[in-house]
């Protein structure tokens, strides 16, 4: 917290340091350089996801998985690619032509934007997270704005315009059901992540990514601990559903409403929306990674003989073990009902996290004010049992109303 | 103007009535009469509307377990009403069965029910064989009714294989699959193809067990309840899966004999009705098993009951090794079944006996017969009428398949549209055997 702090006093619009000295030719090419490499990594790592996560489903069910193009199958993704590049575009006729071809480009391009605020690697334990490049010192993400967290809630909600619209436009019943559970799933869903979240920024005093990481470096200072899980499995359930990956995949239910919303794209717009799904998957990891998992901290300390190398390294060995649970997730668990879902976010989700806020805010308060810390988490904790308990009684209540046909006035 | 509304004066009390009729009957057509249908350009869809959706759940859907096609009429995710309309895969086969002789009506009945042949051919044997008024030697009965509990197994297999994924467990699409792979490679060294089988015939069956049966299928049942307990750890107590199949498509046993469900359908409802205990046929009285029922009569129990029925079938299967006696696979009349290859060279007797069977089958005296087994699904009859000659006069399948279906509607009321999916899964429709 003290380092979070500091760091926020000296940069109060967290700034990337390369900046400082005013912006020059140099400033502007290692800029395009890294939204080079921001963007290349981002590709060729949902290339990677796609064929890690066919080959561990294919191994959890006793397949093989893609062997064919290129060794262990790593060029399948491109294959793909490649196919769906030369099939025939589709529209349908009674779907709106605009916004059906504008729909693949709302989901892909905020997965693009949310990677761009991702700390990727960087020496925390020593120097504040900064790298130096033929002498500039500079920040190892792309962008550090000082709204960092709201900006990565602000792009998760467009995309879910994207697949919203994509079932509107599309002019048939099946995505037309798509459409209307995505806009009520992540509708529902963004508030529980959002306040899920608050609990991070509440222990880190910045909203700012780079912030945020810095202030966990050295282990024992990840948010996951500090904030006490709860508002991470909050978040990982959220997500789960912000990605409409399974169990929460309703929104394309391919059993339900066959393909949900994009059940008329074809050709490279469908390979559109499956490269944006597997990318949202991927910066998502690397979000989860940077808000509870300390980002490129690692158990080890920084290595100066590996350089910037040695904490993208616990970075990505981070965002693949999210990318396993995810898959994990897909093998393991049926889908769940769509009145099941919103009473997942709503009754369960959504209030834990508003409590768990509110304890832990109290928690903050306490020991600023010197009080006795056992007889507030007992106090908390016996508040949040007692609003448990309310929430049950009133959710039972409404039930009862609801089974024997009463309104409610 | 929607597809649904019938021409009339003033639209607005046509719209209204109409909202009345569709919740009150129950059971009418859901579809526009043919000379009413207007041309899609000239429907006027109106954006705002409230009214209810019709859906065309299928024939091509994916979870509609081949060509159902549903006709669902929903307000928003909840299902008004519903209908199962078929025919999609008529091809006539029962038709087609009084253009064959009784020999070769097994390789045409075979294929109406799929996913577990053999109850096929072994329903149309038993009967042929009661009009024939013969006795098929103990050897080739015990054969049939453990080949018959193997099918069992890969059927119901194939059930948990489509429930899990049609409830988006999609990792159980591939290990019931994988059972079900394993006893058909047993069933393909038997009778020579995974499907098919054309192996129960009248007077018998088509061949022996080949060399070294007992060490295959031993080691299959040796296989089995392992993973079939994975299958209860991957689901039964899985808290989604229960909360996706309990309760939901819940149907009582009165409504259930109403509709002549049979099957695990039934047996859900806690009504312990299976013709291999209560008609036994074959070898089933002389074999120890247990008629698995369930309470509640909804999704989930039909998912247990098949998966115990499999447990149970396992058991009758070692049962069945272990009472195999020797002697004939097949009846030993030269009028019935084909004489051995080695008697042709030998007999002119044998040889004419042969061409004879081949080419005109074998005189069936005049009589007609009704006979029931329980397949994987429920109550299999055959009813074959014969005019005394080598081909039946007529003879109809009763299919379980296609009785289930009608619980479709009463099961879907009210439900949500994942429900649907579970719900189909959970009756279990083989669509060849519902349309044949």
């Amino acid at each position: 917290m003290s380092i979070a702090m500091l760091s926020a006093l000296s940069s109060p619009l967290a700034v990337d340091p390369l900046f400082v000295g005013g912006v020059g030719l140099e400033e502007v090419i290692i800029v395009i350089v890294k939204v080079l490499i921001a963007f290349v990594l981002l590709l060729v790592a949902v290339m990677l996801m796609i064929w890690f996560e066919r080959k561990l489903h294919a191994d959890m069910t006793n397949r093989m998985g893609p062997t064919i193009a290129g060794p262990f199958g790593l060029l399948q993704t491109l294959a793909d690619g490649i196919k769906l590049f030369f099939k025939e575009d589709l529209i349908p006729k009674k779907g709106d032509r605009f916004v059906f071809q504008l729909a693949p480009y709302l989901t892909l391009i905020p997965a693009f934007l949310i990677f761009a605020v991702v700390p990727l690697g960087g020496d925390f334990d020593n120097n504040d997270g900064t790298i130096s490049v033929f002498g500039n010192t500079t920040n190892f993400q792309l962008a550090d704005p000082p709204i960092g967290v709201l900006f990565v809630l602000a792009m998760s909600s467009m995309a879910v315009y994207g697949i919203m619209l994509a079932g509107w436009s599309s002019g048939s019943k099946y995505p037309l059901f798509g459409s209307v559970r995505a806009s009520a799933q992540m509708v529902s869903y963004e508030a529980a992540l959002g306040l899920s979240l608050v609990a991070v920024l509440l222990k880190s005093g910045s909203l700012s990514t780079h912030d945020i990481v810095a202030g966990q470096a050295d282990g024992w200072n990840w948010n996951l601990w500090i904030t006490g899980f709860i508002p991470f499995i909050v978040f990982m359930i959220a997500s789960t559903a912000e990605l409409n990956r399974p169990p929460f995949d309703l929104v394309e239910a391919e059993q339900e409403i066959v393909g949900g919303f994009h059940t008329e794209y074809s050709s490279i717009r469908f390979a559109l929306f499956f490269l944006g799904e597997f990318m949202n998957v991927v910066t998502m990891s690397a979000v989860m990674v940077t808000l509870f998992f300390g980002g490129p901290d690692g158990p080890i300390p920084f290595l100066a003989s590996v350089g910037w190398l040695w904490g993208m390294f616990w970075f990505m060995l981070k965002v693949v073990g999210f990318c396993f649970v995810f898959v994990w997730f897909r093998a393991t668990l049926p889908r769940l009902r769509y009145d099941q879902l919103m009473d997942l976010g709503w009754k369960l989700l959504i209030p834990l996290s508003l409590g768990w806020l509110i304890a832990l805010a109290v928690l903050d308060v306490g020991r600023d004010n010197g009080w006795n810390t056992a007889v507030v988490g007992i106090g908390c904790f016996a508040g949040l049992m007692v609003m448990g308990a309310l929430l049950t009684a009133a959710v039972s209540a409404g039930q009862r109303k609801r089974l024997a046909g009463e309104g409610f006035d | 103007m929607t597809l649904l509304d019938t021409p009339s004066d003033s639209a607005a009390s046509a719209a209204s009535a109409k909202r009345v009729f569709l919740r009150d009957e129950t059971s009418a057509v859901l579809r526009v009469d043919e000379s009413n249908i207007p041309l899609a350009e000239t429907v006027d869809i109106d954006p705002m509307s409230t009214a209810p959706m019709i859906v065309n759940m299928g024939p091509v859907h994916p979870s509609t377990h081949g060509v159902l096609r549903l006709v669902l009429e929903m307000q928003g995710e909840q299902v008004l009403r519903s209908k199962p309309v078929i025919g999609y895969l008529h091809t006539g086969m029962e038709k087609t069965g009084e253009q064959l002789s009784f020999l070769q009506g097994t390789t045409n009945v075979t294929r109406m029910d799929y996913a577990s042949p053999l109850f096929n051919e072994l329903v149309f044997s038993l009967a042929t064989e009661k009009l024939l008024n013969i006795e098929v030697p103990p050897r080739a009965q015990w054969i049939r009714t453990m080949m018959c509990e193997l099918n069992r197994i890969s059927s119901h297999m194939l059930f948990q294989a489509t429930n899990g994924m049609d409830v988006g467990a999609v990792s159980m699409m591939l290990y019931g699959n994988r059972l079900r792979e394993e006893t058909l490679r047993i069933l393909e060294k038997v009778t020579g193809l995974r499907m098919n089988h054309n192996y129960i015939r009248p007077g018998g069956v088509a061949v022996d067990l080949p060399d070294g049966w007992r060490e295959d299928i031993g080691g299959l049942l040796d296989m089995l309840p392992p993973l079939l307990d994975e299958f209860d750890q991957l689901l039964t107590g899985q808290p989604i899966f229960r909360e996706r199949l309990q309760g939901v498509g819940a149907i009582n046993t009165e409504e259930c004999l109403a509709l002549g469900v049979t099957g695990p359908i039934l047996r859900g409802t806690g009504y312990a009705w299976d013709l291999r205990r209560d008609m036994p046929y074959l070898k089933y009285d002389e074999l120890d098993f247990d008629v698995i029922v369930g309470s509640y009569g909804d999704c989930f129990d039909r998912y247990a009951v098949r998966l115990a029925e499999a447990r149970e079938s396992i058991r009758i299967v070692r049962q069945c090794i272990e009472k195999m006696p020797t002697g004939d696979y097949r009846l030993q009349d030269k009028k019935v079944t084909p004489p051995p290859r080695a008697r042709i060279d030998e007999s002119m007797e044998a040889l004419i006996h042969h061409f004879k069977i081949f080419t005109e089958g074998f005189k069936v005296p005049e009589g007609e017969v009704y006979v029931s087994i329980e397949s994987p699904r429920g109550e299999l009859g055959c009813y074959v009428v014969s005019d005394g000659g080598s081909h039946p006069h007529r003879m109809h399948i009763r299919a379980p398949s296609f009785v289930n279906l009608q619980t479709m509607p009463h099961m879907m009321q009210d439900a949500l549209v994942a429900d649907v999916v579970a719900i189909i899964s959970s009756v279990d429709p083989v669509l060849g055997e519902v349309d044949r």
